[in-house]
């Protein structure tokens, strides 16, 4: 039972499952146009400046849909104890994290594919930048919140106003991620400058708190 | 070491007393800023209080996380809290310092927007202390303590960056500061660095005392569950 396997049995098992239900899809996808469109209300979409602020907007959707897709984590594995089974079981802890993380990733990496065509629609996007860089962009940004989110969701277990612990938790922690987001995708929209700084900005707080968080989780599990 | 404590007190007050004469008579008026300036006097070592009270809720975090020494935790709350309140003092003088000087209340630089930063960050875990519920808010707690100090430098360089590409005037000192101002700075960090130990020092003994309390009382339930479980109304079993 490697850490390998047992992840990958855990991820498959979490898309099953929402594949049949589909809760946590459609809650984000329509928490998302919801989003986009009273956004669209309060500033002017047609406007030429509105590629400088279309990042910030398109980062905000996500980052309330992300917040839906990672309060309902940890959900299903209250219900019948299955968390408890997993804590005494010798599956290492770090696979069920990785497990959840990776699912979460999964949901809002699609989520972002569905919703991206809208927001080229609603604000006539055109890229003047290298496009191809919003990959890599999207790519660390989702981890980056998923990550975190996923770790603050199992913190969150044992508080009063479980889901709205996570936000107040999580957003502070986010605020460099966030920025580089925003800022990337903004300037790779402009073409006014280069994202390579905000890149490897995400990089970095990616693989700091990827780390943080494998090594930490064990600690948190155990403590519920 | 609780006989100290009055001693302390005294010293922090005459310090305090002494910076506050120093920072608001002694020191030489500014010359572009005028009176005003000398609320840097009280907005600066607030600061310095703040930050290493964040330092130290860090290593008692980490040292409660190694050893699950109750005191450890004990001292990480009281200097979290403390903190709090001195960061607080910096975003409330600062807004007030700058809005006569410069005419604005706020802006997005690197140092208030850092020190707001970690304000929230450090709010968010008084936040998770106040709603967690359970024996193990401590873990939970330092674990986000060290999230919090991993996050401070990604906080800088992407503030910094973000600076860099949206340059705007740098306000405040500059950084040096006139050698005519340095006592009254000096001194002013000495009694705020004092006075934030002597709040630190006073929440902790609390906390350990609210602690202990509890303990006595959860002792007392635990005797006194025998003689109320043998009662004639109790006895046969569940009713």
């Amino acid at each position: 039972m490697t850490l390998w396997s047992v992840t990958l049995a855990t991820l498959k098992k979490d898309l099953r499952l929402e594949w049949r239900s589909k809760d946590a899809l459609n809650a984000m996808l329509f928490f998302s146009l919801l989003v986009v469109v009273i956004f669209s209300f309060s500033f002017d979409p047609l406007a030429e400046e509105s590629r400088h602020i279309v990042g910030g907007l398109i980062w905000v959707a996500f980052l309330f849909a992300a917040v839906v897709a990672l309060n309902q984590t940890w959900a299903r594995e209250i219900r019948n104890q299955v968390l408890d089974a997993y804590r005494v079981s010798p599956a290492p802890a770090n696979a069920l994290f990785l497990a959840k993380a990776l699912g979460n990733f999964i949901f809002v990496g699609v989520l972002e594919a569905l919703m991206t065509p809208l927001f080229v629609v609603f604000y006539n996007l055109r890229v003047l930048g290298p496009a191809w860089q919003l990959i890599p962009i999207a790519g660390l940004g989702t981890w980056a919140l998923v990550v975190n989110g996923t770790f603050f969701a199992a913190m969150s277990l044992r508080t009063r106003s479980r889901e709205l612990m996570l936000p107040l938790l999580l957003f502070p922690i986010s605020i460099p991620a966030v920025t580089a987001m925003v800022e990337s995708t903004t300037v790779v929209l402009t073409g006014e400058s280069s994202a390579r700084f905000w890149i490897v900005l995400l990089l970095t707080y990616d693989v700091v708190f990827t780390t943080a968080c494998l090594g930490l989780f064990a600690t948190v599990l155990k403590a519920e | 070491m609780k006989k100290a404590f009055p001693f302390l007190a005294l010293i922090t007050a005459v310090l305090v007393g002494y910076g506050f004469y120093l920072g608001l008579f002694v020191a030489p008026t500014e010359r572009t800023m005028g009176e005003v300036q000398r609320i840097f006097y009280f907005h600066a070592p607030s600061g310095w209080t703040s930050f290493w009270l964040f330092f130290t809720n860090l290593v008692a975090s980490v040292v409660y996380l190694i050893r699950r020494n109750p005191k450890a935790d004990a001292l990480a709350v009281a200097s979290a809290e403390v903190g709090v309140v001195f960061c607080t003092v910096v975003l409330v003088t600062g807004p007030l310092w700058a809005r006569p000087v410069w005419g604005i209340w706020w802006t997005w630089d690197m140092r208030l927007t850092s020190t707001l930063v970690l304000w929230l960050i450090y709010v968010s875990y008084l936040l998770l202390r106040r709603f967690s519920e359970g024996t193990q808010t401590p873990i939970l707690a330092a674990v986000l303590a060290i999230f919090g100090a991993l996050d401070v430098p990604l906080v800088y360089f992407s503030i910094w960056f973000f600076r860099t590409q949206h340059p705007q005037p740098v306000i405040g000192n500059g950084g040096s500061l006139d050698p005519s101002m340095r006592p009254a700075f000096w001194m002013n960090v000495l009694a705020f660095s004092c006075f934030g130990a002597l709040l630190c020092w006073v929440r902790y003994r609390i906390e350990i005392m609210q602690r202990e309390a509890g303990e006595a009382e959860a002792r007392q339930s635990l005797h006194a569950a025998p003689a109320i479980a043998t009662r004639p109304a109790y006895r046969g079993g569940t009713q």
